[in-house]
């Protein structure tokens, strides 16, 4: 069976303007670089990096907020990355829907919570007013505002953080769609909210039959809501695999420096001292080797001489790392 | 659906209608807390009565022969105009013997019709190109950010005389021009700075992930969150517009009848300017009044901006 969503070697650069007068571009942030995955039906597909990796950018480009410099998304079987306009891009606008990280700036502070979420009934064509109230109260006792009628006619500067997510939430689900990228929607909440929206996502995936995208920079996070793992490292997809096959046996140096910085929850254990050192480097214009060189303990002749190593899959566990031996 | 029979306690408008006028009170509120706000809103309602009251005038108390503001004449002071103030002209008479309290009363009614029609239309045409500027960016906003800079540095007194030569200027003419030719001035680069603020924020991105089209989205979103602002430089638009007025009237520039311009224009065609002081009465009530309108307006945007600005308030 064909997957949801196949992602092939998707590339976006951002211009660099280095000078006011410069006539050409000369320098490119590559942002996501050549990434491919596929997300099966009904499978949270995890995506995981520290900041400035380019999930959120591999995210944009899935829901066409950003148009890819290259590479290919196929949707359903159809290619969607030249859509521009039209039916076709309305019905992908109904079938692929968002959830963004802070949910104090992605509620318009003019809209009550009826208007924000019956907004998309609207563009899509829901032209009676009770039928779109009456998909607003059912979709927000889905999200666990109840009862919807208290909700229904409220700013959002009279809910808490976790209100507002389920706001959002519901004005991603209301059109039911068949994929959402949740970028990090667990990020800006208060710790002790947080498993209550990341259980409620969960529940609208059985409950709606939808697939997510699920982008964190927190393995808890991931480990909790994913089926499957991608690491992203400056724009380069460098490990995956089913989560719990990524997090017991990390092959990529990168993903086992993740997961050695994980909080342990015992004042006795004393830390290793980090292997990796340094920062991220720019991602502007990269040299051609592996991108995770400059930083790498391991790093041999072979590294610095090879380009980026692709990504080499082995009973479904891939890893982009010349020295990573699949034991 | 068992939720649909438990939603609808009320129309969707009385919702609506609720809604508004519980905001409305927080404002007027926080309006009422700025002190300057309030102040000019009593000084513009003070002009407002004038306004009203002197038609009531003219039919009771006011012989039209003789306080009509542009036709009228006192036959008892024959040989004595200007006259000083007196009972029968609490302001006096202006040197062909017309009432100046009722001119300048019966000139206010002129100076709101023009200065929030010019205001209007200048910051209606400010809202839509600063939110089409900043939404669509590039070459739609390089064309009207140079305009806009073409505008501004246009000496605008001097167009409106060469205009003046070519059309018949009148109030509303003059109104139209001058609320066209700062719509495209200097406001829309303030109101596209603003909308830049909006248009940068996450539920326009969802709002265009949701399918919303740019004119869904600018007018649904970026427009309403920049509509304050608008209504804050729309106070500050009637005081350019009237004084822009009283300059041209006092020039002779327009054809107005009468207007508190032209009020001193008189003064200083017959002559009675030069003696500083002497004719105080035909200069001091339309001078005072011009600066008290603008004053009382600009108040009142200054009272708005504690609304708008969240920043400037006490707490």
């Amino acid at each position: 069976m064909s997957p949801l969503v196949a992602v092939d070697s998707l590339t976006k650069l951002f211009p660099v303007k280095r000078r006011v007068f410069a006539l050409r571009v000369r320098h490119y942030v590559h942002a996501v670089d050549g990434v491919s995955f596929a997300v099966e039906e009904g499978e949270i597909f995890g995506l995981v990096g520290e900041s400035g990796c380019g999930k959120t950018t591999t995210g944009k480009l899935l829901v066409k907020l950003l148009e890819p410099t290259s590479g290919r998304i196929v949707l359903e079987g159809q290619d969607i990355t030249r859509l521009r306009r039209g039916p076709a891009l309305r019905a992908f606008r109904r079938k692929v829907q968002m959830i963004f990280q802070d949910p104090y700036e992605s509620l318009n502070p003019r809209f009550t919570v009826f208007d924000t979420i019956a907004e998309p009934l609207w563009i899509h064509g829901v032209r009676s007013l009770a039928e779109r109230e009456a998909r607003v109260a059912e979709i927000l006792a889905q999200v666990g505002l109840t009862p919807p009628e208290t909700f229904m006619f409220r700013y959002p500067h009279e809910l808490s953080g976790g209100q507002r997510q389920r706001v959002a939430i519901a004005r991603a689900m209301v059109v039911h769609p068949k994929f959402v990228v949740a970028d990090e929607p667990t990020s800006m909440l208060d710790v002790s909210i947080r498993a209550g929206i990341m259980d409620l996502l969960l529940g609208l995936r059985q409950e709606l039959g939808v697939s997510y995208l699920y982008i964190t920079h927190d393995l808890a996070v991931a480990r909790y809501m994913c089926d499957r793992l991608a690491v992203m490292y400056l724009g380069k997809i460098v490990e995956v695999g089913p989560t719990e096959e990524v997090l017991q046996n990390p092959l990529h140096p990168y993903t086992q420096a993740l997961i050695a910085a994980v909080p342990v929850p015992d004042p006795t254990y004393t830390r290793a001292p980090p292997e990796i050192k340094g920062d991220v480097v720019a991602a502007v214009n990269p040299p051609p080797q592996c991108r995770f060189l400059p930083r790498c303990p391991r790093a041999q002749d072979l590294c610095r001489t090879a380009p980026h190593p692709p990504l080499v899959e082995h009973r479904d566990h891939g890893v982009a790392c010349y020295l990573a031996g699949h034991g | 659906m068992a939720v649909e029979s438990r939603v609808r306690l009320e129309p969707l408008w009385r919702v609506r209608a609720r809604l508004f006028l519980r905001s409305f009170r927080r404002n007027w509120a926080l309006f009422w807390e700025s002190r300057i706000g309030p102040l000019g809103l009593g000084i513009i309602l003070l002009f407002v009565l004038m306004m009203v009251a002197h038609p009531i005038l003219m039919a009771t108390v006011w012989d039209p022969r003789v306080y009509d503001p542009i036709v009228g004449f006192d036959p008892d002071l024959v040989g004595k105009h200007p006259a000083p103030p007196s009972p029968a002209h609490p302001l006096g008479t202006d040197p062909i013997g017309r009432d100046v309290l009722s001119q300048l009363m019966w000139s206010t009614r002129s100076e709101f019709a023009l200065g929030v029609t010019a205001a209007l239309i200048t910051v209606t045409i400010g809202t839509l190109i600063g939110a089409v500027c900043a939404y669509f960016g590039g070459i739609v906003d390089a064309i009207f950010m140079r305009i806009a800079d073409l505008v501004m540095l246009f000496p605008f007194i001097a167009l409106l005389m060469v205009l003046r030569s070519v059309i018949h200027l009148d109030l509303v003419r003059l109104a139209l021009v001058m609320g066209v030719f700062s719509g495209f001035g200097g406001i829309t680069l303030t109101l596209k700075a603003q909308a830049l603020t909006v248009k940068v924020k996450p539920y326009i991105e969802a709002a265009k992930v949701a399918g919303g089209s740019a004119f869904h989205i600018i007018r649904r979103h970026i427009i309403p969150n920049i509509l304050p602002l608008s209504f804050l430089y729309m106070m500050f638009s009637v005081t350019g517009a009237v004084f822009t007025e009283a300059v041209l009237s006092y020039f002779g520039l327009l054809d107005i009848r009468m207007s508190w311009g032209i009020m001193i224009h008189t003064a200083e065609s017959a002559g009675y300017l030069g003696a500083f002081g002497q004719y105080w009465w035909l200069w001091a009530p339309p001078g005072v009044a011009i600066t008290l309108l603008c004053f009382a307006f600009y108040l009142v945007g200054r009272g708005l901006e504690t609304l708008v600005n969240p920043r400037l308030r006490k707490r």
